[in-house]
């Protein structure tokens, strides 16, 4: 009901390293701190002292774990936010107009002043990137900080989304995903970006990064070498130790 | 509908002001921006700038709005109306609150300073506080050390001088194999997840040791999962393992270690020359020489007639087969061969991918190197392998381990920050004697080196309530505050009459045998009267603790204070810098509350107490900021180290001097002025030239002395063999005036060994045969997080983790409750499963679980109806010996809690009828109220 552009001239959007992200949080929380203040309605916290605590976050971290056939079970950190993808049917479902694709950089938003609550869109996007903020009864998402990435009263360092500033092990990378040479298009083809759920054609600009090959300390390589066959022969062995130096 | 996208502002102002402060949010103190919309905090992220975190911030730093706003703050001074326990309170000023406590505390000082037991939990002002408490008199003073990472800190400073976190971090930069052991992953957070990124974006690997696959371990490239409380045995297999193959830095060892030093083969200490030096045979001449002789070449295999280097020792234990990985592995849960290939691949980095930096260095022996090696391997650890009641013993290990590798102090290792390194010479003694109406006779906390440093009385009895530096624990560095109300309530040592803590859960989740305490805080004598007579607490917020006081002195929230961050306490300091910060009130407090720190010059100036007040009774200090800015602790030395004044002529930045002097220098009025403007830190740094091997560097030594961390150079070796531990050994062998009693003699023999040994700290007795574990949460500190409307949405709730094997044995599905038990306890608890765990180990997340009424919450809150501790399993003594004697359950040597060596069974039983964790509490009333149902919080327009 809503067209998307035609085309985008750039493609902003995050690479998200699955091998170094520790699920701390941090981009949870910090994206919470700067989007309950800034665009919008705040984030609200239904019942948030009490019983059933129900906020609305535009980024989550889910942990899941995987067992491999020949190893030990392994836990993936896995924070989701909008991917704002390319064919998203979160904005082509709207029947107000208030969800868009920005056609200068990609970035899928939703205008609160148009935005009727009727969640639609959430049912249309296959990752549950959107919530409806249940005490203002607004749709949220990620925007992809869009009010600082070109935010002339931030210093230019800042001028990335809050999570990608905040994030401690660096697992968090934001870019222009049209340019080849930018930072992710080069991290995305050096370590293998993925797309999320590929087969839902959405062609979704957020990629992750896979986490790399784990227990690889090779049990069957070489043990070192005694010194001397017999340590029992401390004089032998200290001897032979120390003959170097 | 056809494309069409509205304007939009993408540049709106984003606050008013910023004003820079430290967080304290959990114990890492990094350095935030607070962006503030109409005298309001709107914002917070890291401070780019900063030392320690260099923008970045976690999820309790940025969730620090919610905790300035949180309805759990206190609001006024309280004093206790109904019975203890009960919450009920009346509220009172705080010039009647300053006169309760000063006509508590005046009479004790005036008669017996030791009935005043002071213990301030997770302070970040020990500094102040332990000034304070000198100048009381009481020897019943220490932080939350004991009950922490005690065994981690005393086993660095007897080691090496120093240990990890604020005294050391790996050389992220350049290390190519960071080996981390258990660790709370709630603080020191950040620097080791940047450390953790770095040493990964640069190509290198990560080996995690943690019975439970959780956080940084998730993120290792290989884990190990260890059974508990094996850490020094595995750490001994791999140092057998390198000894073996002669993988270690022998010309390191040789330099700057005692292994050369020559033990006396009678008594086992070293020997000495005349001038008190340790000895060593020079290799250039055969002959003996005091270790730090010029342009002596010391010799691992120097003997002197009967005499022995230690590192004979050294080898003929770790050599020995005890210590094989085949002898160890099945106890550790490790297979032998991947003990083996760890410590191939710990040689193959350390020493094939050694390399060198192009820069010059002179030891203190004056021999000049032309350029430093690098050995690009480094290991952390803390908690995990600590909270062992063969702890101390087990960090030693570690040290040692590092330290054969040749890995501390070089490029791509383990790397100090100021002021440390810092030999255990250079630290304090305990002090204990206590007289009426007079000062401490010096420190209270210290490093023991040897029997007469000992807290006891002249009959042998304990000098402190909490028996630190007793024969049961005698180098219990940082007291046992986990053992003070228990003693207390015993008499035992001696009774008390007000316990005065800060800042610390104590009737929750920061003591053992949590439900015990609360009934010794309750408990009455023949006379109605408590046994633990009076009780002052002092809180920002409504914890469980609150309701067990008679008298609460409401803190700040940390952006409505002043603290200062200091060298005399525990910095902020970079390898490669020493630096200092403050907090400052970015914010005034909206309800009748006081830094705790102002309070307690409150207090000293009411008592008129030396070190606060002049002769005539005049205060020195108006409140902390004023104190901050003008205290000395010496000549010269003060709290801040940055923007001093220098003395005039003195050549410091020319003149005027107010603020031109770096570490030394007299109060500069302006200082915490000038911190503001430079984002509420100090930063100093090393000159490249003296930036490793600090211990022995001389430029080092110089640039130390200089800023005021010494008086004159202290070079020192690192102390494989620690002579302090021989000295309590010998003591318990029938040597010297001051000995261990009869019943202790064996266990202080056994322990107080001087080379690092491994034993069974938590053997399993009968049906208990099940480790369980807390782990911390990256997004919580301690039970601080609940009460924050963000993060309880992370963590809500905590069931017990079960791994497969235990799962499958049980018949465990999903949604199902197992009743827990120890020879201490049972609870009754949900589980859920967790496959990345070590086979016979369970945990759950520490600190969730709440007491109904407490922080404010309502009382269905998940953390009260669902959240549980495992405390209530966790005795704060042993069980009984039949000896009559209360033992308690630390490490022998520190007095550290052995929190994780707690043995459990498990049985699947049926959800409890109210679907509610047992042990349940009735509620607490709670002196603030409750919480608003929603928020939608946005301070500016």
């Amino acid at each position: 009901m809503t067209d998307l552009p035609a085309k985008t001239d750039r493609k902003l959007g995050l690479v998200i390293d699955l091998d170094t992200c520790v699920g701390c949080h941090a981009c949870v929380i910090s994206c919470k701190g700067w989007n309950t203040e800034n665009y919008g309605v705040p984030l609200g916290d239904a019942d948030a002292y009490g019983a059933a605590p129900s906020g609305t976050f535009l980024n989550r971290v889910h942990t899941y774990e995987v067992t491999p056939k020949d190893g030990p079970a392994q836990t993936v950190h896995f924070p989701k936010s909008c991917l704002h993808c390319e064919d998203a049917p979160c904005v082509t479902v709207c029947p107000t107009g208030a969800s868009y694709k920005r056609a200068e950089d990609g970035i899928v938003l939703v205008n609160e002043d148009a935005c009727i609550g009727c969640s639609l869109c959430a049912w249309a996007c296959p990752y549950g990137a959107r919530e409806l903020d249940q005490v203002a009864g607004v749709m949220k998402k990620c925007t992809l900080c869009v009010d600082r990435i070109y935010n002339e009263n931030l210093p230019e360092e800042d001028r990335e989304p809050a999570c990608v500033r905040t994030c401690p092990a660096g697992a968090r990378h934001f870019g222009d995903f049209a340019d080849p040479d930018s930072n992710v298009s080069r991290l995305s083809a050096e370590r293998g970006g993925m797309d999320l759920m590929p087969e839902q054609g959405t062609r979704p600009v957020n990629k992750y990064l896979p986490p790399r090959p784990k227990e690889q300390i090779d049990v069957l390589a070489p043990l070192l070498e005694p010194v001397a066959e017999t340590p029992s022969g401390l004089l032998g062995w200290l001897d032979k130790a120390l003959e170097k130096l | 509908m056809t494309f069409q996208q509205p304007s939009l502002d993408t540049s709106p102002k984003v606050s008013d002001e910023v004003r820079k402060t430290t967080c304290y949010m959990c114990a890492c103190r990094c350095g935030i921006n607070v962006h503030m919309k109409d005298g309001k905090v709107a914002y917070i992220e890291g401070n780019r700038d900063h030392p320690v975190n260099k923008g970045v911030l976690c999820a309790k730093g940025s969730a620090g709005i919610m905790q300035v706003n949180a309805p759990s703050r206190l609001r006024t001074p309280l004093k206790r109306v109904g019975p203890r326990g009960s919450g009920e309170f009346e509220e009172i000023s705080w010039d009647e609150a300053l006169q309760i406590a000063a006509d508590w505390l005046e009479p004790i000082r005036r008669d017996n300073p030791e009935k005043l037991a002071f213990f301030t939990g997770r302070d970040q002002s020990q500094s102040f506080t332990s000034f304070w408490a000198q100048n009381y008199g009481t020897p019943n003073y220490a932080a939350h050390g004991g009950f922490c990472s005690v065994n981690m800190a005393a086993a660095g400073i007897y080691t090496m001088g120093g240990a990890f976190w604020e005294f050391g971090q790996p050389d992220w930069d350049r290390t190519q194999l960071f080996m981390l052991f258990g660790v709370a992953e709630d603080h020191d957070s950040n620097p080791i997840k940047m450390g953790i990124g770095k040493v990964k974006a640069n190509g290198g690997r990560v080996i995690g040791v943690n019975p439970i696959r959780t956080g940084y371990n998730a993120v290792a490239d290989d884990w190990v999962g260890i059974t508990p409380g094996t850490d020094g045995l595995f750490i001994l297999a791999l140092v057998h393992e390198l000894l073996r193959a002669g993988k270690v830095d022998f010309d390191y060892l040789a330099r700057y270690t005692n292994a050369p030093v020559l033990l006396d083969a009678e008594t086992g200490l070293f020997l000495r020359d005349d001038n008190d030096k340790p000895l060593v045979i020079d290799r250039n001449t055969g002959d003996l020489a005091p270790f730090d002789k010029p342009g002596i070449r010391p010799d691992l295999r120097g003997t002197s007639g009967p005499h022995r280097a230690v590192f004979y020792q050294l080898i003929e234990r770790y050599l020995s087969p005890d210590y094989a990985p085949e002898a160890v592995a099945e106890r550790c849960g490790i297979p032998a061969p991947r003990i083996g290939a760890i410590a191939a691949e710990l040689a193959r980095v350390a020493f094939d991918q050694a390399f060198t930096l192009p820069i010059e260095w002179t030891d203190f022996r004056g021999e000049t190197h032309p350029t430093m090696t690098g050995r690009p391997v480094s290991f952390h650890a803390m908690r995990g392998i600590s909270a062992h009641a063969n702890g101390f013993q087990t960090c030693r290990a570690l040290h040692m381990l590092q330290i054969l590798l040749g890995t501390v102090e070089v490029p791509g290792g383990f790397r100090f920050k100021p002021p440390y390194p810092k030999p255990v010479e250079a630290h304090p003694t305990p002090h204990c004697h206590a007289k009426p109406d007079c000062p401490l006779d010096g420190p209270h906390l210290g490093f023991p080196r040897g029997p007469e440093g000992l807290a006891l009385k002249d009959d042998g009895s304990p000098a402190r309530i909490d028996k630190a530096f007793t024969w049961e624990n005698p180098m219990s560095a940082h007291g046992l505050m986990h053992m003070v109300i228990s003693n207390a309530h015993a008499g035992d040592p001696y009774k008390i009459d007000t316990l005065f803590l800060y800042m610390a859960n104590m009737a929750w989740n920061s003591s053992m045998n949590t439900k015990a305490v609360t009934e010794m805080l309750t408990d009455t004598d023949d006379d109605g009267n408590y046994v633990i007579p009076r009780i002052i607490y002092s809180d920002a917020y409504s914890s469980e603790m609150v309701a067990f006081a008679d008298l609460i002195l409401p803190d700040t929230t940390y952006l409505e204070r002043h603290d200062c961050i200091s060298l005399l306490d525990r910095p902020i300091c970079e390898a490669e810098a020493a630096a200092d910060a403050i907090r400052w009130p970015v914010i005034e407090p909206d309800r009748d509350v006081r830094g705790f720190q102002t309070v307690l010059i409150q207090l000293a100036n009411k008592l008129k107490l030396p070190g606060f007040t002049t002769d005539d009774g005049t205060a020195r200090y108006a409140d902390y900021a004023d104190y901050i800015t003008n205290h000395e602790r010496k000549p010269g030395i003060g709290p801040l180290a940055g923007w001093r004044t220098a003395p005039e002529g003195s050549g410091v930045g020319g003149s005027p001097a107010r603020g031109a002097a770096t570490g030394r220098g007299s109060p500069n009025p302006d200082q915490i002025d000038t911190y503001i403007e430079n984002g509420g830190f100090f930063i100093h740094h090393i000159p490249e030239a003296a930036q490793f091997y600090k211990p022995w560097n001389s430029a080092y030594q110089n640039w130390a002395v200089d800023l005021g961390l010494y008086d004159t150079p202290q070079p020192y070796l690192f102390q494989l063999y620690s002579e302090p531990m021989r000295h309590f050994q010998r003591a318990a062998e029938g040597h010297g005036d001051r000995q261990p009693p009869a019943h202790l003699r064996d266990r202080v023999r056994t322990h107080m060994d001087p080379l690092p040994y491994w034993y069974e700290s938590n053997a399993r007795e009968g049906e208990f045969t099940i480790t369980a574990l807390t782990q911390r949460p990256m997004a919580m500190y301690h039970s601080w997080g609940t009460q924050n409307a963000w993060l309880r949405q992370i963590h809500g709730r905590n069931p017990l983790y079960i791994p497969q094997k235990l799962w499958d044995t049980h018949g465990f599905a999903e949604g199902d409750w197992a009743r827990v038990s120890s020879p201490h306890g049972s609870i009754t608890v949900p589980v859920a499963l967790h496959g990345g765990l070590n086979d016979n180990t369970v945990w759950t997340w520490n600190a969730i679980g709440k007491r109904k009424g407490a922080w404010a919450l309502s009382d269905d809150a998940p953390e009260a109806t669902k959240g549980f501790l495992l405390n209530h399993l966790i005795g704060e003594l042993l069980p009984p010996k039949g000896d009559g004697l209360r033992w308690s359950n630390s490490d022998p040597i520190t007095g550290q809690a052995a929190w994780f060596d707690l043995k459990v069974k498990i049985e699947k039983t049926a959800p409890p009828a109210d679907a509610e964790t047992k042990p349940g509490f009735d509620p607490q009333h709670s002196p603030v109220g409750k919480g608003p149902q929603d928020l939608a919080w946005k301070v500016g327009k």
